[in-house]
């Protein structure tokens, strides 16, 4: 019943940072253009899939089959089925699992998971009342009946709606609670602009040397990541002013993912099924383990894959020693500073009944080629842009290597994986 | 599109173009379609080589008219092809047989019709004889300029001890819509391996070709047209035209890889691509070439060297590795290896010494690699695009773009697919006969050799 799943591709398309090059591109343009890169890569053209699953945190009404949609506007045969799943920004790693797990069980041989946000596309809702007063007047019988419907509405209720990035237990937004977690670990400001500086200059050097040539395609004349600044600095980071926390914050929109726009997927398949359309396995998905805090109860809201990376260990019989690269999700540099603190705090990690701390990371393993300050964050496709970039760095190190990837999620979740070079 | 040019596409300006002897072109045919009227053969000997090829193409053929010098005789209907077997003439005076079925042709010949000429080539122990297979050339070349409405003259030379399944792919070719903008060109055939037995539809079935520059343009065509002729495509382009590249490789149902070609290792992550998939390269296209136009007075080192780098050296760099029998993934037996010259560079214009260099170079290139290649089955040859309708050619100003595209035989230019048909006879297995010979694809450009 078990099968091997290996990542033997992937594709994204350049991020870039909401209301720019791609205001004008939907969910349902850019998930298609990421499946398209792929399907031209692996020459999967006219193939039927066993299954594509994706996701958009920030979905329209009207995309409730956005995966399904992006297949029949791609090059895959139609008669490959989809499916859309969301668990905020960790959706992409976990439309990974949900079919390297179905891999596993041979229910598939093989299928692309994906991930797409548009924060420059937002939907736009309307008020509740108001929404109220039109389902009323839709199913009004007499003219009347509509028109007294209509009557009621009233001018506050005509305001549009944006979707929030607030918690709707806490009614912080993502950035004031990690503000708390940020002086809750006495994470200091240099720290946090080294970590930016440090992710903008790897993702840099990345894009230098070829590394993303397989595993981006440029989209609407977009060719790099459009929200990297190789010639950013920890001193030109310095300057800028608190976004979060009050005026003695230390997050600036420097050391915060800003909204970002883009799209990615990732290729798994069975070892038989990579062989025999002569893929090149990268590396195996080894287990994956998804955790929550209580942030209403007054947890770090970001800090739930701590949980998750030490009961995954455990289970692996593994310790952070052996592993090789880490990749973790830099929602903010706060965040992934505060991760690294809570791994090696004993008191802590007791209080996730794990046994003991889970230990430390070398920095010179942690995000090699940079991570979502320098590459941007749209929410469902940041797993599956990570996924296909630690498979080929692990792939370059050699079999047997090992990547973690730890994603934290808005509802105080977290998904943690582990990938091993073959 | 210029005022200046939708006034010249006008109703009224078409008229007005016309009665000043700009006549619309003619509309060539194109693809794997005959000649519509009848294939005259006319044997100038007692060869049957030009008959016996025309019998694996599984084609009729006529008798011809012959000029008796009286009056001009001429063909009732008019006729799709007239093909010359003149592989037994060697004197001045046998000329005249050439000439007497010339005439009635060319006055009678369809539009976009053919007239090809098969000839022994100089072999250079007989002094009247190399002077006939000359004058020949001399006789092709003019013929071309004088017909009208789309038809073309070629000329054949058929070396030692050519069969006529060394010959198929060629007068197919040439018969052929295929070979719509390929006018007044001369080129050899050389007995190859196996002669084939007929004319194949789909001559690459199986078989992986890897183009470069396939993102658009010209590129995209080639990868088009073998991917029709059977080929598995492996379209190559820079990084940064990854988005056109993935659409074509999902149309033609290839892969795309994004690749600098003047990168060191361009030539290992080919083979490491085609290696992956288990194969070996049939054909290599070297199509991808940019162009930094100065005069040579304001030509630094730097457009001198982006150039030369791209259009040759690259292709150079990237050959040695698919050469080398230890590559995996590199060349396969009987492989081709085609690159793009330019009647730029044969001929040489104005502001792009460094553009003429390369291209000139990339013919250089395949006489040179010929004969070294030729005990591996493996053939090099060029193709040389005219003028080419394509998105870098419309942004030539309109009335010297409308020069450019007049100033050859056919009165217009080519399109894509023109120089992407050549290519594709070249890759064909059948054309193993042919190698170390440069194409032109230039609707027979007045300037230029």
């Amino acid at each position: 019943m078990s099968h091997t799943v290996v990542v033997v591709g992937g594709n994204r398309i350049p991020f870039a940072k909401a209301g720019g090059p791609y205001a004008r591109a939907s969910n349902h343009d850019m998930l298609t253009a990421a499946i398209d890169g792929l399907v031209a890569r692996a020459g999967l053209a006219g193939e039927r899939l066993g299954e594509v699953a994706g996701g958009a945190v920030l979905k329209h009404p009207g995309d409730f089959n956005l995966t399904r949609e992006a297949v029949l506007s791609s090059a895959l045969a139609p008669e490959t089925p989809a499916c859309d799943l969301q668990q905020a920004c960790a959706t992409g790693l976990e439309t990974t699992m949900y079919l390297a797990n179905k891999i596993a069980l041979g229910q598939l041989t093989n299928g692309i998971a994906a991930g797409v946000d548009s924060t420059s596309d937002a939907p736009i809702s309307v008020s509740d009342p108001l929404r109220r007063i039109l389902l009323k007047a839709s199913r009004a019988r007499s003219a009347q009946e509509r028109i007294a419907a209509f009557a009621k509405i009233r001018p506050g209720h005509l305001a549009p709606q944006a979707p929030s990035v607030a918690e709707p237990r806490t009614g912080l937004s993502m950035g004031e609670h990690q503000a708390l977690t940020t002086v809750r670990w006495e994470i200091d400001r240099t720290s946090q602009d080294e970590l930016a500086a440090a992710s903008h200059h790897r993702l840099a050097a990345a894009w230098d040397r070829g590394f993303f040539d397989d595993l981006v395609t440029p989209y609407l004349g977009v060719t790099r990541d459009a929200v990297l600044r190789p010639d950013t600095s920890v001193e030109r980071l310095a300057t800028l002013r608190p976004a979060f926390g009050g005026p003695d914050g230390t997050m600036t929109a420097g050391n915060s993912t800003p909204l970002s726009d883009g799209a990615a997927a990732v290729l798994l398949a069975s070892e038989e099924w990579a062989a025999a359309h002569h893929l090149t396995p990268w590396a195996k998905v080894v287990d994956a383990e998804v955790a929550a805090v209580d942030h209403p109860g007054g947890a770090d809201l970001l800090l739930a894959p701590v949980g998750a990376t030490g009961r995954l260990l455990a289970r692996q019989g593994l310790t952070v020693e052996d592993i090789d690269l880490f990749e973790i999700h830099e929602a903010f540099a706060s965040t992934v500073l505060a991760t690294l603190k809570a791994w090696q705090d004993p008191e802590y990690c007791a209080s996730l009944d794990l046994d003991g701390p889970i230990g430390e990371c070398p920095p010179e393993k942690l995000n090699v080629t940079g991570s979502s300050l320098a590459a941007g964050h749209p929410f469902a496709a940041t797993g599956a842009r990570i996924v296909p970039t630690l498979a080929k760095l692990l792939h370059e190190r050699g079999p047997g290597t090992r990547g973690l990837i730890s994603v934290c999620a808005a509802g105080g979740q977290g998904v943690v994986a582990i990938l091993e070079a073959v | 599109m210029s005022a200046l040019e939708k006034a010249f596409y006008s109703p009224v300006g078409r008229k007005v173009a016309a009665k000043a002897g700009l006549h619309e072109p003619p509309r060539l045919r194109r693809g794997r379609e005959f000649p519509a009227g009848a294939i005259v053969l006319a044997p100038l000997g007692t060869s049957t080589l030009v008959a016996d090829t025309l019998a694996l193409l599984g084609r009729a053929h006529e008798a011809p008219v012959v000029d008796s010098g009286e009056d001009a005789p001429g063909y009732g209907d008019r006729i799709g092809a007239l093909v010359v077997d003149a592989t037994d003439v060697r004197t001045v005076a046998e000329l005249e047989a050439l000439r007497a079925v010339l005439r009635p042709a060319v006055r009678g010949i369809e539009r976009s019709g053919r007239i090809v000429v098969v000839a022994r080539p100089a072999t250079g122990s007989d002094w009247e004889a190399d002077a006939v297979a000359r004058a020949l050339d001399g006789i092709n070349r003019t013929v071309g300029k004088e017909l009208r409405g789309g038809a073309t003259a070629n000329l054949v030379y058929a070396g030692p001890g050519v069969a006529p399944g060394d010959l198929v792919s060629t007068l197919g070719f040439l018969l052929q819509g295929r070979s719509a903008f390929v006018d007044g060109q001369t080129w050899r055939v050389a007995p190859g391996g196996a002669p084939a037995s007929r004319l194949e539809e789909r001559p690459l079935e199986g078989r992986i070709c890897v183009v470069t520059g396939a993102a658009r343009g010209i590129g995209a065509a080639i990868a088009r047209t073998l991917a029709r002729d059977g080929a598995t495509i492996v379209a190559v382009d820079i990084p940064a035209a990854g988005e056109a590249l993935a659409a074509v490789a999902n149309e033609v149902g290839g892969t795309a890889l994004q690749l600098d070609i003047t990168g060191d290792d361009a030539g290992a992550r080919i083979a490491e691509h085609v290696a992956a998939r288990g194969a070996r390269i049939h054909a290599m296209v070297h199509n991808a070439g940019i162009t930094r136009d100065k005069m040579l007075v304001n030509t630094d080192a730097a457009r001198w060297a982006s150039v030369l780098d791209v259009n040759l050296a690259a292709e150079m760099r990237i050959n040695a590795v698919l050469l080398d029998p230890a590559t995996e993934g590199g060349m396969a037996a009987d492989g081709r290896i085609v690159g793009v010259a330019s009647t730029s560079g044969l001929a040489g214009n104005k502001g792009q010494t460094n553009y003429a260099a390369s291209k000139a170079g990339v013919a250089g290139l395949v006489a040179a690699m010929a004969p070294d290649l030729a005990s591996r089955g493996i053939t090099a040859n060029a193709v040389a695009p005219g003028f080419i309708e394509t998105e870098m050619t419309a942004k030539i100003p309109f009335v010297q773009r409308e020069i450019f595209r007049r100033a050859n035989s056919l009165s217009q230019g080519g399109n894509p697919i023109d120089v992407a048909e050549t290519i594709g006879y070249l890759c064909d297995p059948a054309s193993q006969g042919v190698t170390g010979q440069v194409i032109r694809v230039c609707g027979q450009n007045m300037v230029g050799a």
